[in-house]
């Protein structure tokens, strides 16, 4: 059976390494980006939620899946080695009345199954994060909550599947799907026709157009924006806890984390944007000023604005009343939505991609899947040299000396890391290798200077691993060359343009 | 005991070679490491003239003036590591440094008395600037897009804004109008131009390329890559002004805000850093609070002119040596060089009354005919002008150094 799951961000990638256990089924991934993950996926708040935000009778699909999925990512990140810790978060209530509000959420989490939440007090609060603001009245304690880092659980995914057997296809973008006598038989891209008996359509923000292709309307799926800011990896003081304020009517306020690679991060704002805004992720003075406000009162301190060395934006594909969207159909018969998989989707995805296999694929569609004998669920990380001991390192350059040639002097990342993030993305299929792609692998332009030394050293190795003029080394793929020719191109042209006007 | 070396110089561009050299010249066992390919550092990307009019009384490019310094150093046969990366300082004590250094050919742990830092600075970036919008293509630093141009001889773009108007930027702008480009403007924050006279002359007013004052780029917009710069003039608090927005239509931003001593290997063993200068705090010998540790070049203070970086890496080479020969430097009452009127940064920042010491200063305003007034020591220099842009280097001499008693303080006041 041929499986087609249109979109490769975190759902998409989550899907595709579930059906990767099966028998029988050629599952082929589209992408419309040069790479995997690089829509909603990579620019969020990267928690994996304890699972007490949502009330089971509104959001049900999201207070189930959340909890079940924060409890798979402790395996899913060790079989793939995803960077991943577990810290744990604090819904800080800054004023008395806020602890009513902390209780509500209190009585979800025990509705929801989620293990550990408590109410804390003042005293327990500033022990267990000392940079918390020390006049918030308490807290509501959640221990199971996580960080990970979501662009490498994309990428990690995408080598797993890949690795049994799913076919990765980028710059593929879905223009139509093709029914017949109500049953899917495959979907029109860019590149050609491919079969399929199924489509999942995992296509994040466009979600809703990829549905109405199959003829599945009703619903569209609008971008929220979150702008953050990021500190250097020396600023402080940091938090140790996820750290975030109780809701009020007026806003969710913003979350306090230390990331996963070390970095102190305030935001995200939420800003609802119009249906067609999907490709909006600038970000706004408003917005950051927002976002430094609320942070502001969360923490006994901030670091100084000269120590921030990144600012982003990231959209959420926000459905029609907050609900997910995860559905088979009797018709089309074959095409599976999910879709608007807004926040807790990343927490959420490991969850997602088993109840579409099992309620939806075996379920639904009674379609009857059996096991591989064989399935390889593992998947090494990238080497980190900067993070190695002695002797590994030693040994790194001896059987390769690009291990010795630091590149990116912030992360200290080596030449032998670029090769090896080009190499790997050669592997799973990725056909133009962009600059972002092995920012994201390697981590390096990452740093203090954000690639204003590194980055042409970094595009000198891309061109030479691929044979491409440097210029034509793209950030993110077409249009976003990193220049336009020659350094004599405009003045060739400009001497044509006067011969041919003679 | 032995140490690997006598000084380790840190970084081989112009400071890291002049140190070099010099050290080589007092007979010290000198290594000089580097992180690039090739020796040379950033006068290797620049084509441009105005090199070494103090130092070798001659008119020269960025590279005729480095080549002379890479002659110079390998006929002295120094040694020196290419592709490497010094990963950690270890301060064992005040006579033995340990070097933890990744290379090509393996990783290299090595001893040395003293460290002449010389790693030059780092540009800021958009995100420094407080510039929202898109994060799309055609953002470029300057040096980056000099590099792009210079060394791997590719175009960045056609349409270009800059923002800043330091040196950097005022040479970029000249060189994009070279190769065609048209460069749309030159956006500076603050009322006065940030480069030398002689750039804004030469660079920006010989090519017609327009200079605002008092604006800033507040936003970027594009798609893929850029497309527009918003930007807005600025009041007196370089806060932008509602209602003064407008739209320039290009497809490259080049930044050139400044550039920032990176130190960040130092900073990891408790360097002691003036937030002014954003480089270390330095005695006259350069020497850091670290004994044995010297800092010299663009990561000691950001300079306007590369004679002023050979100067001081000359100089360090000096007070490596001294420390060598004697075992540190001697114990010392130290007189504070303190900021007054209108001074923005002062290098270095301790003396003693032992020796001569070139002061290099940065006003915060300019300014017409004033003196420069050292008060203590009723010291006073005229000049005809002072500008941000330009170092204020005067000499202060060990007899009038000896005349203050805990400090001087370096101000400029109205010559009436």
């Amino acid at each position: 059976m041929k499986v087609v799951i249109v979109g490769a961000g975190i759902i998409g990638a989550s899907i595709a390494r579930v059906l990767s256990q099966y028998e029988g089924l050629e599952v082929h991934l589209l992408e419309k980006c040069p790479d995997v993950g690089m829509g909603v996926s990579k620019a969020n708040t990267a928690i994996i939620h304890p699972g007490h935000e949502d009330d089971p009778n509104k959001y049900p699909l999201r207070a189930k899946l959340c909890v079940r999925g924060n409890r798979l990512w402790h395996q899913w990140a060790k079989e793939l080695e995803i960077p991943v810790k577990w810290p744990g978060e604090l819904m800080v209530a800054i004023e008395e009345e806020d602890l009513k509000t902390a209780e509500h959420y209190l009585e979800l989490a025990q509705k929801n199954g989620v293990p550990g939440a408590r109410i804390i007090y003042r005293e327990e609060l500033s022990k267990i994060e000392p940079n918390v603001n020390p006049d918030a009245a308490g807290a509501l304690w959640a221990p199971t909550a996580g960080q990970i880092a979501p662009w490498e659980a994309v990428i990690a995914l995408v080598e797993n599947a890949v690795e049994n057997g799913v076919r990765l296809h980028t710059e593929t973008e879905v223009r139509g799907i093709r029914i017949e006598k109500g049953e899917v038989k495959g979907v029109e891209t860019n590149n050609g026709f491919i079969e399929a008996e199924i489509v999942i359509n995992a296509a994040g923000l466009y979600a809703d157009e990829i549905s109405k292709m199959a003829g599945v309307d009703g619903f569209s799926i609008h971008p929220r924006r979150g702008e953050y800011y990021v500190f250097d990896e020396d600023a402080g003081p940091k938090v140790t806890r996820i750290v975030h304020q109780t809701p009020t009517p007026i806003t969710k306020g913003v979350y306090v984390i230390t990331t996963v690679e070390g970095n102190l991060m305030i935001g995200p704002t939420a800003q609802d944007l119009p249906e067609e805004a999907k490709e909006d992720t600038s970000t706004t003075k408003e917005g950051l000023d927002f976002v430094w406000e609320w942070a502001q009162k969360l923490v006994r301190k901030l670091p100084p604005k000269s120590k921030v060395i990144k600012t982003f934006s990231g959209l959420r594909p926000e459905p029609p009343d907050g609900r997910w969207i995860i559905e088979a159909y009797d018709d089309p018969w074959g095409f599976v939505n999910v879709a608007g998989i807004r926040s807790p989707g990343l927490t959420s995805a490991p969850a997602i991609a088993v109840y579409v296999v099992n309620e939806l694929l075996n379920g639904r569609l009674d379609i009857k899947l059996t096991k591989k004998a064989k399935w390889n669920p593992y998947r090494k990380s990238m080497p980190r040299f900067a993070t190695l001991p002695k002797e590994k390192r030693q040994q790194f350059i001896k059987t390769n000396p690009a291990y010795g040639n630091v590149v990116c002097m912030c992360k200290e990342v080596t030449e032998g890391e670029i090769v090896e993030a080009i190499n790997r993305m050669k592997r799973i299929g990725i056909k133009t290798i962009t600059l972002d792609g092995v920012k994201f692998r390697t981590l390096s332009m990452f740093g203090t200077c954000q690639g204003s030394y590194c980055r042409i050293r970094i595009a000198r190795i891309v061109a030479r691993e691929t044979g491409i003029p440097l210029w034509k080394v793209s950030l993110k793929g077409k249009g976003t060359e990193y220049g336009i020719g020659d350094v004599k191109v405009l003045l060739r042209n400009s001497k044509e343009e006067k011969k041919n006007a003679e | 005991m032995q140490n690997d070396y006598d000084v380790i110089v840190i970084g081989g561009g112009p400071a890291g070679l002049a140190a070099a050299i010099k050290a080589k010249e007092y007979g010290l066992k000198v290594l000089l490491l580097e992180n690039r390919d090739v020796l040379g550092g950033i006068p290797l990307q620049c084509v441009h003239p105005g090199f070494g009019l103090h130092y070798f009384k001659e008119d020269l490019t960025g590279t005729e003036f480095i080549y002379r310094f890479i002659e110079k150093f390998k006929e002295l046969g120094i040694e020196y590591y290419t592709g490497s990366h010094v990963m950690k300082i270890i301060p064992v004590s005040d006579i033995e440094k340990r070097l933890e250094v990744i290379t090509p050919q393996g990783l290299l742990e090595l001893t040395t008395t003293t460290i002449i830092y010389a790693t030059g600075a780092r540009e800021r970036h958009i995100f420094e600037i407080g510039i929202t919008g898109h994060r799309v293509a055609g953002i470029y630093t300057a040096g980056e897009a000099q590099t792009m141009m210079d060394i791997d001889g590719i175009m960045p773009g056609r349409e270009i804004v800059i923002v800043g108007s330091g040196d950097v930027g005022l040479i970029m702008a000249r060189r994009f109008a070279l190769e065609g480009a048209n460069v749309k403007a030159v956006i500076e924050i603050m009322p006065y131009p940030g480069g030398l006279t002689r750039n804004i002359v030469q660079c920006l007013q010989d090519f017609n390329i327009p200079l605002y004052l008092s604006h800033a780029v507040t936003r970027i917009e594009g798609k893929e890559r850029v497309e527009r710069v918003i930007v807005s003039k600025v009041d007196e608090n370089l806060t932008p002004i509602p209602g003064t927005e407008r739209e320039i239509e290009c497809d490259t931003v080049v930044i050139a805000a400044g550039l920032v001593p990176y130190l960040k290997v130092l900073e990891k063993i408790g360097v002691m850093i003036d937030p002014a200068t954003k480089g270390p705090v330095v005695n006259e010998y350069l020497e850091t609070n670290i004994p044995g540790i010297f800092v010299a070049g663009n990561a000691l203070v950001i300079n306007d002119l590369v004679d002023y970086v050979v100067e001081q890496g000359e100089w360090a080479a000096e007070s490596a040596y001294l420390y060598v020969k004697n075992q540190g430097i001697p114990s010392k009452k130290w007189r504070k060089i303190a900021k007054g009127r209108n001074i923005r940064l002062v290098v270095p920042h301790y003396v003693s009354g032992d020796r001569d010491v070139m002061i290099y200063a940065r006003v915060q305003k300019p300014e017409e005919n004033v003196k420069i007034r050292f008060p203590e020591i009723e010291k006073e220099v005229k000049l005809p002008v002072v500008r941000p842009a330009e170092m204020v280097r005067i000499k202060l001499r060990r007899e009038e150094i000896k005349k203050a008693k805990d400090k001087i303080t370096m101000e400029v006041v109205p010559n009436d």
